[in-house]
């Protein structure tokens, strides 16, 4: 795709046409920047023609909008309907993605193209469906974009019009303004937006951003990092924390970081004692370890037995949604004013499955293993329950179970989690005299588990899967390469057909 | 309402002698209807002239003061039957709709109508949807014109050509008592420009006046022995008498130097893309001033032989520029040259590929292609003997994903696909048949439902080999645009009759949603000049359904599902039909939103629902986005090492429709999302309620805070 460009160099008779093309996604506002676009070339003399695609293509869906100008004399230039490769000087990409899609089909050039992209994604359909990380990469996208482009504006455009309440075309076209493209004088493009007479307050704030960005060089927002999360509590309890953490600075440099998190994660979730016993596990690899794999078995153990310690159970999610700084969380993200209620709805569905794992384990198990029990369960509480945490009777309701934490480590749920970390523990460090690399993938495998009901369950079965391919190419040179392998193909897609075939391939050769 | 108003822009279509009118390829249509004194219009939406209905909707005042009729007729073939006032009457009509669909659903009227032949000027309108953003098969409407005699414009793409098409496609029309189909193409019909206009002209004879001295003529009946006779008045009369008014009239125009070795003939749409081309290659300015010289068929259909002949003077080597296949003028033009016995050598397909939309450099290409061999020496030096390499920027197109149009943020067709998945998860996989409309998304991935789609209202038609019934019933897809196009007899009438033991899903969306929003006989609008609020299901009773089901919330996705369990398990082997209603959201948020803004600065209590995810709850398992691909369900990248996979994250576009809770709900998928109502302006009480509330609230959570260590 990348090899159409014209050979001939551009010429004089037609380069007095100025080609400028707006790739957005469909719902953008890519009409209303044309508009601008075209209103600013006119009022400047200029004779403008802008195309566009209306419809089903943009719903949602990848859109191009098109204009050409040339200063107005007494005939009528002829311009294009669409915009070609290697013949285009303005490109405006309204994502991240959308300035990929622009350099492939050839619309960036290194000889003439101003490309003014901005780095915010929107992801696609085929991005977000996958069960693992399937978003793409958008430093390959950047890196084509710098070497595609004559002059290349890149930022969140997004970001900045969001943050002056308004939309994204308005900072695109401070950014046309802002990067020198058109001979046209900044207070130009401000009539533009003016004239159009809608949100034009807003519009000039998000413009004045835009055209900031292109001035400014290296214009990419600074992503502010979340504000790193720490342990808070009463003083007596943080002393003993400490205690935690002075165990964690006796760990290989190496590991601390991870070590650190994990220590939050399970004091977070249980207790101090909680942490203690996660830092025993963790202690227990490191023993087995040495820095000269530069402790990669103990950094992966202890991120992924933090994971398993800290399940997802009902306390945990009870406790989740009834505590305080998840309302002030939620307040600031529906931008609610001091004087305004809100109200809160959580969707919940709890089965049989889940309350069965909140009894004593033994009676828990005992449940379990009566089907007609199961089915009562279920139609005494499986079912969708929406419930109002800003109201009182869900609130306590939920308070009063996120606070069962004491008597967490007695419930069935605990013992089949304690029991499944053990023997998938064991199980991973069973072959590591001979395969260090194969224990360190199979520890990974870890990362299968997630999701709550069928798709806890689906994500079990692979994990076995996964597990079981792992026994058949023991012994084999490339054996961590192929867990690694069966991993992914496990996180290709929800049914595991990726995961099937590549344990196919296994079963041919082992 | 339709989706996009042109109440403002309407205004210049008031403009008169001497005046300039500036905007869109639709608009300047319109104008160029009135100023030509046209008795009536109509047509069906669909792009890209769903914007020219629009426009007729909104001029109805200027309309009604020049005595013009318009129609937003039930379908393309009753919008093709209704020229059949130009038939007896001298009164101009002109119908618009999209090519090549909306063609073929009106073929048999356009067939009718060419072989009665026409007193007054009858205009088709026909907007090819062809290449990039087509949303159909890719045809050509032009065999129609072959097949039924009617004559096809191709103008070139700027307004004083497109404007001028009207005018000489009427008079054409007149002049040789034929029907004359305009085509715009894609983009021609959004394409802004200006041109001058004239004022409007009130039909010399109205469609009101006619009522008052009816006519009738047997002639003009397409039955025998008549019906042979119009064949012979086809080719005896009325394609000379074409032929005759098309180059007394220069309709066709040729650019460029009288003597030349080589030349170029172009369709009238492809003209500016090919100027390009020459303009690239440095030899023709930026007003189109050729060193080639060029035939322009603003005329594609019927071809003039002697005009051709004409242009092939004295030239050995010729172009055919022709977008879409069959090359039918290609064929054409070859013919005539056979039959002079000329020398010239025609070339066409093959420099130009056969197939697919003739974009930029396709035209640069096949122009350098022609010109290497027919006139080499014209070629600027850089192409004969390229030195430059082209710089090598890395291969995107494994990174870019493909981003197709799907469901909107919100929409009210999402949860019943969502449902209709859970169901087949729960009774396997069903043969589906979808239709045509937004609903066809769900073919795309994450849904991934119903197999073909056979055309408009043909979704239950299209399963009908399956109307007897077996292990598991065949479902099909029907939109209310669809239903009311022609569904109601085509494909329910059908399984009504046919005693179809399927279940039929009709989407009602309150509007004719895809094509922009149009009011149908069952929108929930009250509209001045239409009929709304027939409910469809009220139809189905009336056509005999006995098994209806009518579903009045579509985002309650258990609901829906058990509606569907039951659609496909009940005794009943008749006709199952599902009426699943809910407002397109596109359009309920814009009829909503400045009323919602309006009351809040009244000071009203108005709630705005939104959803999200607790992040620290959800595993990043993307099961629910599996269901759903609504846009505001997206993810997001925690800065926590101990994850590795993104969690689900809705953004502030989320319109609180409710689909990812209750799909989350009825799915069991996990207790992540939560709905957040911010209620602007509350009561008195409702304030102190929640004071009290968070009071209580906040003192048992600092009470348990106070006892344990937790991660903030």
């Amino acid at each position: 795709m990348n090899a159409i460009f014209p050979e001939q160099p551009v010429d004089p008779r037609a380069a007095q046409i100025t080609k400028l093309a707006v790739m957005a996604v469909g719902g953008q506002g890519g009409g209303v920047l044309t508009g601008w676009i075209e209103a600013l070339a006119r009022a400047q003399g200029y004779a403008v023609q802008a195309t566009s695609v209306a419809g089903v293509a943009q719903r949602t869906g990848a859109t191009i909008y098109y204009v050409e100008m040339t200063p107005k004399t007494d005939h009528q230039p002829i311009f294009a309907l669409a915009p070609s490769a290697g013949d285009v000087d303005i490109l405006i990409a309204a994502e991240m993605m959308e300035v990929g899609r622009a350099v492939m089909r050839g619309f960036v050039t290194p000889d003439r193209t101003v490309l003014i992209g901005s780095s915010h994604r929107a992801l696609a359909v085929s991005e977000k469906t996958v069960p693992g990380d399937g978003i793409a990469d958008a430093e390959e996208v950047r890196a084509a974009a710098e070497i595609a482009a004559q002059t290349l504006i890149l930022a969140d455009m997004e970001q900045l019009a969001v943050g002056q309440g308004s939309v994204i075309s308005a900072s695109l076209f401070g950014a046309l303004a802002g990067v020198d493209a058109l001979p046209f004088p900044r207070a130009a493009f401000e009539d533009a937006i003016r004239q159009s007479g809608k949100a034009v307050d807003a519009s000039l704030r998000a413009f004045d951003a835009g055209f900031d960005a292109a001035q400014n060089g290296d214009a990419d927002t600074v992503h502010t990092p979340d504000t790193p999360r720490e342990i808070t509590g009463p003083q007596d309890l943080l002393r003993e924390y400490q205690r935690l953490l002075d165990r964690i600075h006796a760990m290989p440099p190496a590991v601390q970081q991870m070590a650190t998190a994990g220590l939050l994660k399970v004091v977070d979730f249980q207790d101090y004692a909680y942490g203690a016993s996660y830092l025993d596990r963790v202690n227990g690899i490191i023993g087995r370890d040495s820095s000269e794999r530069g402790w990669l078995l103990s950094i992966t153990a202890a991120k992924y037995i933090a994971n398993a310690m800290a399940y997802d159970d009902i306390i945990r999610v009870a406790d989740i949604k009834t505590r305080g700084p998840r309302f002030d969380r939620i307040r600031a993200e529906m931008g609610a004013k001091p004087d305004q209620v809100m109200q809160l709805t959580e969707y919940f569905h709890p089965r049989a499955e889940e309350i069965a794992g909140l009894l004593p384990a033994k009676l828990g198990a005992w449940v379990e293993g009566r089907p007609k029990a199961m089915a009562w369960l279920d139609r005494r509480f499986g079912k969708g329950r929406r419930l109002r945490t800003d109201s009182l009777p869900a609130f306590v309701m939920l308070y009063v179970l996120g606070g069962l934490k004491s008597y967490r480590l007695k419930t069935r749920r605990h013992a089949i989690e304690v029991a499944h970390l053990e023997a998938w523990l064991d199980r991973c460090l069973a072959p590591l005299e001979e395969d260090y690399a194969l224990c360190v993938e199979m520890l990974r495998c870890r990362r299968l588990i997630k999701g709550y009901s069928d798709t806890h369950a689906r994500g079990l079965t692979k994990f076995d899967s996964v597990m079981n391919g792992a026994q058949m190419v023991k012994g084999r040179k490339d054996a961590a390469d192929w867990v690694a392998r069966l991993r992914e193909a496990a996180l290709q897609d929800p049914e595991g057909k990726a995961l099937s075939g590549a344990l196919e391939t296994i079963r041919s050769f082992a | 309402m339709a989706e996009r108003s042109f109440k403002k822009e309407v205004e210049h279509l008031r403009k008169g002698d001497g005046d300039v009118f500036t905007g869109e390829g639709i608009l300047a249509l319109t104008k160029a209807l009135l100023e030509n004194g046209v008795g009536y219009v109509g047509g069906y939406q669909g792009a890209p002239i769903s914007h020219l209905m629009d426009v007729l909707a909104d001029a109805q005042d200027v309309l009604g003061e020049l005595g013009v009729r318009f129609e937003a007729n039930a379908s393309e073939a009753a919008a093709a039957a209704m020229l059949a006032a130009s038939v007896q009457y001298p009164i101009r009509g002109a119908v618009t709709f999209k090519g090549p669909v909306g063609v073929n659903v009106a073929s048999d009227a356009l067939a009718n109508l060419s072989s009665s032949g026409v007193t007054g000027g009858a205009l088709i309108i026909v907007g090819e949807d062809y290449g990039e953003g087509s949303s159909i098969m890719q045809e050509r409407s032009h065999a129609f014109a072959m097949k039924s005699q009617f004559w096809m414009l191709d103008p070139r793409p700027n307004l004083p050509s497109i404007t001028k098409a009207v005018k000489d496609g009427f008079e054409l029309s007149e002049a040789s008592n034929t029907p004359v189909m305009l085509m715009v193409r894609i983009r021609s019909c959004h394409v802004t420009g200006s041109f001058e206009t004239r004022d409007n002209v009130p039909p010399p004879l109205t469609v009101r006046d006619a009522l008052s001295a009816p006519r009738s003529d047997f002639a003009r009946v397409v039955l025998p022995p008549m019906s042979y006779l119009h064949e012979q008045d086809k080719i005896q009369n009325r394609w000379p008498a074409a032929e005759k008014f098309i180059v007394e009239n220069n309709l066709n125009e040729v650019f460029g130097p009288e003597r030349a070795l080589l030349g170029i003939v172009v369709q009238g749409g492809m003209y500016n893309g090919v100027v390009r081309a020459l303009q690239r290659l440095g030899l023709a300015d930026i007003y189109g001033n050729s060193d080639v010289p060029l035939y322009v068929l603003n005329v594609t259909y019927p071809l003039v032989k002697g005009e051709f002949d004409e242009f092939c003077q004295g030239k050995e080597h010729v172009l055919v520029v022709e977008e879409g296949q069959p090359d039918f003028i290609e064929q054409q033009l070859g013919s005539f040259l056979y039959k002079s016995r000329s020398s010239v050598e025609l070339h066409g397909k093959g420099m130009l590929p056969m197939a697919g939309e003739y974009t930029g450099q396709v035209l640069l290409d096949g122009v350098t292609a022609f010109l290497k061999v027919a006139g080499p020496e014209m070629l600027p030096g850089t192409v004969r003997a390229p030195n430059a390499k082209a710089p090598q920027i890395p291969d995107l197109s494994k990174t870019v994903p493909i981003r197709p149009p799907g469901f909107c943020t919100g929409c009210p067709e999402r949860p019943i696909f969502a449902a209709m998945k859970l169901t087949e998860h729960e009774l396997g996989k069903h043969q589906i048949s979808g239709d045509i409309g937004c609903h066809l998304f769900a073919a795309l991935p994450p849904f991934e439902i119903g197999g073909a789609t056979m055309g408009y209202g043909l979704g239950p038609a299209s399963n009908a080999a399956f109307d007897g019934g077996g292990e598991r019933r065949a479902i099909s897809i029907l939109g209310d645009g669809g239903f009311w196009h022609n569904g109601l007899s085509s494909s329910i009438g059908n399984m009504v009759f046919n005693k179809s033991d399927t279940v039929a899903v009709i989407v009602d969306n309150y509007y004719s949603a895809a094509t922009g929003g149009q009011d149908v006989l069952s929108s929930r609008a009250n509209n001045d000049t239409k009929s709304t609020n027939n409910p469809i299901s009220a139809a189905l009773k009336g056509v005999g359904v006995e098994w209806v089901r009518q579903i009045d919330r579509t985002y309650d996705v258990g609901k829906m599902r058990e509606v569907l369990r039951e659609a496909l398990t009940t005794e009943y082997d008749g006709p199952k039909v599902i009426v699943a209603s809910s407002e397109c959201m596109l359009n309920k948020q814009r009829r909503e939103k400045p009323q919602r803004t309006q009351a809040i600065k009244e000071g009203r209590r108005v709630d705005i629902p939104r959803f999200g995810v607790d992040p620290d709850v959800c595993t990043g398992d993307h099961a629910c986005i599996r269901l759903s691909g609504c846009p505001s369900l997206s993810l997001k990248k925690l800065d926590d090492p101990l994850r590795d996979d993104p969690v689900a994250h809705i953004d502030q576009t989320c319109v609180g429709c409710g689909n990812c809770g209750e799909v989350a709900d009825t799915a069991i998928l996990c207790p992540s999302f939560y709905q957040a109502d911010v209620v602007h302006n509350p009561t008195r009480f409702e304030s102190w309620r929640t004071k009290q509330r968070s009071r209580a609230i906040g003192w048992l959570q600092s009470r348990r805070d106070a006892k344990r260590l937790m991660l903030q």
